[in-house]
């Protein structure tokens, strides 16, 4: 997600939108990226562990964006 | 004579105007393709403009992390001249060679056409042959080009002295500070939104590009007290 504190010109165009069609109980709308990723792992944690080294490294960059992690699943 | 690579990555599309704009000048510039390590011991390394890896996960994320940028890391970290040029601003950006990030434009659209730039840096590599305050028309070419820092390091960025180019009346895409181009705290890096090499000629409509080249090349000549060149009707100043 674009940093909260940062101008997000899609979430507004977005938001402007919903308004436009009568959706009038949106407040801000931020708009970021969503991205799945299949990852082999030991347990929940070491999965956690490891998307949040990716995230630091590659997939977002922290002086523009924050970002949130979720492990779903989990098969043997 | 200053040995200029120009770093060439998948979606890099401006190079050979990079190359024509650097010869312009008078510097021997070449190709150095991003999977080479080996950058053929230059004075100055240019990351051309373009949409490296199609811009995607954000404009420069995957660039920076192609073989070569570890030698243009080192470049950089011994003191050598570096310039990144709109993909190439965003690049160095991503690489944390310079400060800041870029991020999609204010009013959203992709931008392509003539805007006007302040020079508020001359001591550069690449900004030594203009006068201080000159204002300058070069065009722009990006649709995220919304230079942002917080508010701390526009601050120091401004103490500094380190804001490079900043677009003189229009903000064109809504970044921090109206800036368009920035330096490294050792002033060798430097990103700039707009492309020089598309106004380095009169036939390419203006000459207002040419001496981000030819300062390259007169920083050499002080160094080395040889040939002076000469833009238009003015002298560099060296």
């Amino acid at each position: 997600m674009p940093r909260a504190t940062l101008l997000d010109p899609q979430g507004e165009a977005v938001e402007r939108a919903l308004h436009a069609l009568g959706f009038g109980e949106v407040g801000r709308v931020r708009m970021g990226k969503h991205l799945v990723l299949d990852v082999k792992a030991g347990s929940r944690e070491e999965a956690l562990a490891r998307a949040r080294e990716m995230c630091d490294r590659l997939l977002a960059n922290p002086v523009i964006e924050d970002y949130d992690l979720a492990v779903e699943g989990g098969t043997a | 004579m200053q040995r200029v690579a120009v770093i060439v990555f998948p979606g890099s599309n401006c190079d050979a105007e990079t190359i024509a704009a650097a010869r312009q000048a008078g510097s021997d510039a070449y190709r150095v393709w991003h999977r080479d390590t080996d950058l053929q011991r230059p004075d100055v390394v240019i990351l051309p403009g373009g949409f490296s890896y199609g811009d995607y996960l954000r404009a420069g994320a995957i660039a920076r992390f192609s073989p070569v940028m570890a030698a243009v890391t080192e470049h950089a970290r011994a003191g050598g001249a570096v310039l990144g040029i709109c993909n190439g601003f965003q690049i160095l950006c991503e690489a944390g060679l310079l400060p800041g990030g870029l991020m999609r434009n204010a009013r959203l659209r992709f931008l392509s056409r003539l805007v006007r730039v302040r020079v508020e840096a001359t001591d550069t590599p690449f900004t030594c042959g203009y006068e201080p305050g000159a204002v300058l028309e070069v065009p722009i070419a990006h649709g995220e080009g919304r230079y942002v820092v917080d508010a701390r390091t526009a601050a120091e960025l401004e103490a500094g002295g380190r804001v490079v180019w900043r677009y003189a009346g229009e903000n064109p895409n809504g970044s921090t500070n109206a800036i368009a181009g920035v330096s490294s705290r050792g002033r060798n890096v430097v990103g700039i939104m707009p492309h020089p090499e598309r106004r380095n000629a009169p036939v390419l409509g203006g000459e207002d590009g040419a001496r981000v080249f030819l300062s390259m090349e007169a920083r050499y000549a002080t160094q080395h007290a040889v040939d002076l060149r000469a833009v238009g009707d003015r002298h560099l100043r060296v």
